[in-house]
């Protein structure tokens, strides 16, 4: 099994009350040092709650925004500069508000034609082709082609996108929350519809959401991010049905499922990221944490098998 | 374009500034081929003759011109330097704005401080100081002008391309491996067009004024050219003996900038989609209500919703947001309101308090009662003395309901002192106590926090704490955690449930999760279409949905620990309210439809459970008949 992704140590850190000369004021961490592997027409489900720096760590997997310490590799080859061209051949993005992503003074077919003509130099009836292919995959009408992106409901538009990432014939898919927009009744829909395309066009995904259900549901690994550092990975039914680390648990145990009591009111939010804890950041909530845990950050270790924690006491299954 | 048209006509005073401005342009145009005297013939002999002398319809100038004819050649000269200035202003500083705005950082930085630092010199001194350099004409004139508005169109421009530098498909249009210039020409460019021609239409007279300015001071046009300015420079030595030669000019510049000004108002309010959607159009104080009759009272609920109607009427079309929609809340009970977006479960809560915002919306039928008495129609000083003290809300987005600008403290005393007079120092006492009642640590430092100091989940908590400022019997919580999440979602919700049973409220909660119905709600109804498709208790219908449209909706939610597998999706979208099917609005979605599904009127049938279907589930129907 070759890897379709990997990541070394990428990180990414904001600096915060600039200088006209000399070094910032501080520096804020949206995303500490992630190394991650995807293999090749696997499903990478990353979870975590707002702030947790997925949406960076996405946006820095497809170029565009530069990160500021580690390495991207695309099936062996490095990626070394932020060129969202030279990515957008590999890797491709759908974005989470779907008539945003769209630009609306464009119609559809010029949308569609943006990838084709600037990434693989279509022209004339091999472009046609090409978008009439891409348009079948995603099971939308021919005659939408024409159209502006104001007259298509948030399902119709995010498989616009869709089509519009394949477009490029990427070999992965970055999917940013491609289903949190839309009503449930059409994200069944869509995720089916993204389930089907994978093995069609043998594609690896990266799909990222704050929904544990849905991720569950489409993820084969799932790798879960806190306070910008990923704090554990695993197989998809193993890591929210005997989660390792205490924050997947806690993040399992919210997660409303009928029948179940509501939980009690736990307290604790993020720490704050200008200052953060000397040890790991999810102490100040967490019912396991020691001393050391307070100093010293927990590196990501494997607890059994394939499932892996960023934690000091991990959590028996 | 005929959308445009029709609006901008809307506007009479923009018409008649259209019909005046139409009028003095074809005059200019025109202008060569009239019969009229040549403009530049002296005949001293004639000067000063007043209007409606033998052959000179407005009179003679200081020289015996003709004033007809230098007025109309002259509106035609000050026309096309105005115009011509307003475009190379518009364009020129539509560039600058654009390029600042997409690049930013330093290129941003530099430039707009370039701009800046014209912005800081008056702008007569400054035109002067370019004329005194260039040498007095019409044309640096011209240009002149055009420089000095040109920060105006630099930062419109520029902020307005921040904006959209920042949208997602400009991000989508980099990753298709667009380069700068060509993403700057097709993404970027057609974007702002709308808001310089907004610009340009507001600023054109105003340039027109300035030439005129520059011209009568004698910058412009030189003898014996004339323009608008420089006929009114000569006219001014003889202001008291010959009046007419300053009033004629001097009419003509009122009637052009009066007339583009008017235009160019008319012209921004079409074009301006947040005008154009009627957002500064202030809503009425309480929906606006056309019933015919009303409905008698049914339930003896503390809350009951009979046959509720709400429609948004907007020009020909008639959104049934809201169709014959009944409720009843009980004393400590909650009952969920499930159903996707556009289904009118917002609107339905809305509606309670006369929330709908008017126009477009108006109440049709029905009627709401706060324990016997009837809210619609009652006049708007009962409902605001209800609003908050009985009926408070809870909403989605608290950034959004809590006002940036004033302290969290401030905002919930005045909560408070709205519907009970008491001191600020009693009031603040209370403030403190309610932060601490939605558990809100620290909670007397944190009255002097401003809502974006606070965590999603915090400010959600300070939203609750207003809703229960004044100890209202019902809370009508509308997506309250749909924005926050997982974790902050289920100590809200906890939350809720405390005070639900320490305070004896009643909770109308609008969700589209079943998850979060099934663990807060007692009974659930389900809407679809602006219709109550099914309702009953919570545990049941979730066990066994009687309505297809609620069981295929349950089915097709994953549900954690289920692990990785296909889902079952429902073909299809939900209907347009403003064109709903005959029959059951789920019908042509729905697998088990028949002929009799879609031709009229399906009701809601059953005592506890009610479903509104010819054909309900089978599972429902077994478990009906065991009990």
């Amino acid at each position: 099994m070759s890897l379709a992704l990997k990541t070394t140590d990428l990180a990414k850190s904001f600096d915060i009350g600039k200088r006209l000369f000399g070094p910032p004021r501080a520096q804020v961490y949206a995303v500490r040092p992630v190394s991650l592997d995807v293999a090749q027409g696997e499903t990478l489900g990353i979870v975590g709650e707002s702030g947790c720096g997925k949406s960076t760590l996405a946006r820095m997997l497809v170029g565009l925004s530069p990160p500021s310490a580690g390495e991207i590799e695309i099936e062996g080859r490095a990626l070394d500069r932020a060129d969202p061209a030279a990515f957008g051949r590999l890797i491709q993005y759908v974005f989470q508000d779907p008539v945003s992503s769209l630009n609306p003074r464009k119609t559809i077919r010029q949308i569609m034609e943006a990838p084709l003509r600037q990434l693989h130099g279509m022209r004339g009836a091999a472009l046609e082709a090409r978008i009439a292919e891409l348009f079948d995959a995603v099971n939308l009408r021919p005659e939408f082609l024409d159209r502006y992106p104001h007259e298509f409901s948030g399902g119709q538009a995010q498989r616009i996108g869709i089509a519009r990432a394949l477009a490029a014939s990427p070999r992965i898919l970055i999917l940013d929350e491609p289903v949190s927009a839309l009503d449930v009744s059409v994200q069944a829909q869509v995720l089916n519809l993204l389930a089907d395309l994978k093995v069609e066009f043998n594609l690896t995904y990266l799909f990222i959401s704050h929904d544990l259900a849905v991720v569950e549901a489409v993820s084969d690994r799932i790798a879960v991010l806190y306070f910008g550092s990923v704090v554990e990975t695993g197989p998809a039914e193993k890591v929210f049905a005997a989660p390792r680390h205490p924050y997947t648990k806690l993040l399992a145990d919210s997660a409303p499922v009928v029948g179940r009591p509501l939980g009690g009111a736990q307290s604790g939010e993020l720490p704050d990221p200008l200052n953060p804890p000397p040890g790991c950041a999810f102490a100040g909530r967490c019912p396991r944490a020691s001393a050391l845990c307070r100093a010293e950050v927990p590196r990501l270790r494997a607890i059994e098998g394939d499932q892996f924690a960023a934690c000091h006491h991990p959590r028996d299954a | 374009m005929k959308l445009f048209l029709s609006l901008l006509f809307r506007n009479r005073l923009a018409a008649f500034g259209a019909v005046v401005l139409a009028i003095i342009v074809i005059l200019a145009v025109l202008t060569p081929l009239l019969p009229l005297h040549p403009p530049n013939a002296t005949n001293t002999a004639n000067r000063y003759l007043r209007p409606l002398a033998d052959g000179h319809l407005l009179g003679t100038d200081h020289l015996g011109r003709d004033l007809l004819s230098r007025l109309l050649w002259g509106t035609r000269l000050s026309l096309a330097v105005g115009f011509a200035a307003a475009l190379i202003a518009g364009l020129a500083g539509a560039a600058i704005g654009v390029m600042a705005g997409y690049f930013g950082g330093r290129t941003d930085n530099v430039t707009m401080r370039g701009i800046d630092m014209l912005m800081a010199f008056p702008y007569i001194l400054l035109a002067l100081a370019i004329v005194a350099v260039l040498g007095p004409g019409l044309l640096n004139a011209l240009i002149a002008v055009a420089v000095v508005n040109i920060p105006f169109f630099a930062r419109n421009i520029r902020g307005v391309t921040v904006g959209i530098a920042h949208r997602e498909f400009i991000d989508a249009a980099r990753l298709a491996g667009m380069g700068h210039a060509r993403i700057l020409l097709t993404e970027v460019v057609p974007n702002i067009v709308p808001v310089v021609v907004i610009a340009m239409s507001t600023t054109i007279g105003w340039m027109i004024l300035e030439t005129a300015g520059l011209s009568f001071l004698g910058l412009g046009s030189q003898p014996p050219q004339a323009d608008l300015g420089s006929m009114l420079g000569e006219a001014r030595s003889a202001l008291i003996t010959a009046p007419h030669t300053s009033i004629v000019p001097g009419v003509m510049i009122l009637l052009i900038v009066m007339s583009v000004n008017l235009l160019g108002d008319g012209i921004r309010d079409a074009l301006d989609p947040r005008l154009r959607s009627g957002a500064l159009a202030r809503p009425m104080a309480a929906t606006r209500v056309d019933r015919r009759d009303v409905p008698p009272a049914q339930g003896d609920g503390l809350l009951t919703i009979d046959a509720l109607d709400t429609q948004f009427q907007i020009g020909k079309r008639i959104y049934k947001a809201v169709n014959q929609v009944s409720l009843d809340l009980r004393p400590g009970e909650c009952l969920g309101l499930i159903g996707e977006s556009g289904s009118g479960k917002s609107v339905t809560a809305l509606s309670v308090m006369g929330l709908v915002a008017s126009p477009p919306g108006v109440i049709t039928g029905g009627a709401v009662r706060l324990e016997g008495q009837d809210l619609i129609g009652a006049p708007y000083e009962v409902l605001r003395s209800l609003r908050g003290r009985r009926v408070a809300y809870i909403f989605q987005d608290p950034l959004s309901t809590l006002h940036p600008l004033y302290r969290i403290g401030d905002q919930l005393t005045e909560a408070i002192r709205v519907h009970d007079p008491v001191s600020h120092a009693e009031a603040h006492k209370r403030a403190v106590k309610l932060l601490e009642d939605v558990r809100i640590p620290n909670a007397a430092a944190r009255m002097c926090a401003y809502p974006h100091e606070l965590s999603g989940g915090m400010r959600q908590r300070v939203g609750i704490a207003m809703a229960l400022a004044n100890d209202p019997d019902i809370i009508i919580a509308d997506e309250p955690t749909t924005a926050l999440d997982v974790t902050v979602q289920a100590q809200i919700l906890a939350l809720l449930d405390e005070l639900r049973q320490s305070r004896g409220l009643a909770i109308l909660f609008i969700t589209h999760d079943f998850g979060v119905v099934g663990q807060l709600c007692d009974r659930v109804a389900v809407m679809y279409g602006g219709r109550i498709v099914e309702t009953g208790p919570t545990a049941e219908v979730l066990a066994a949905p009687a309505h297809p449209y609620t069981r295929r909706l349950i089915a097709c939610v994953p549900e954690l620990g289920q692990g990785q597998r296909v889902l079952a999706a429902i073909p299809g979208l939900p209907p347009a309210v403003d064109q709903l099917p005959d029959g059951c609005a789920f019908a042509p979605r729905c697998e088990k439809a028949r002929a009799a599904c879609k031709s009229g009127e399906i009701a809601l049938t059953g005592a506890t459970r009610k479903v509104r279907c010819l054909y309900p589930e089978e599972a429902h129907v077994a478990r009906a008949e065991n009990h």
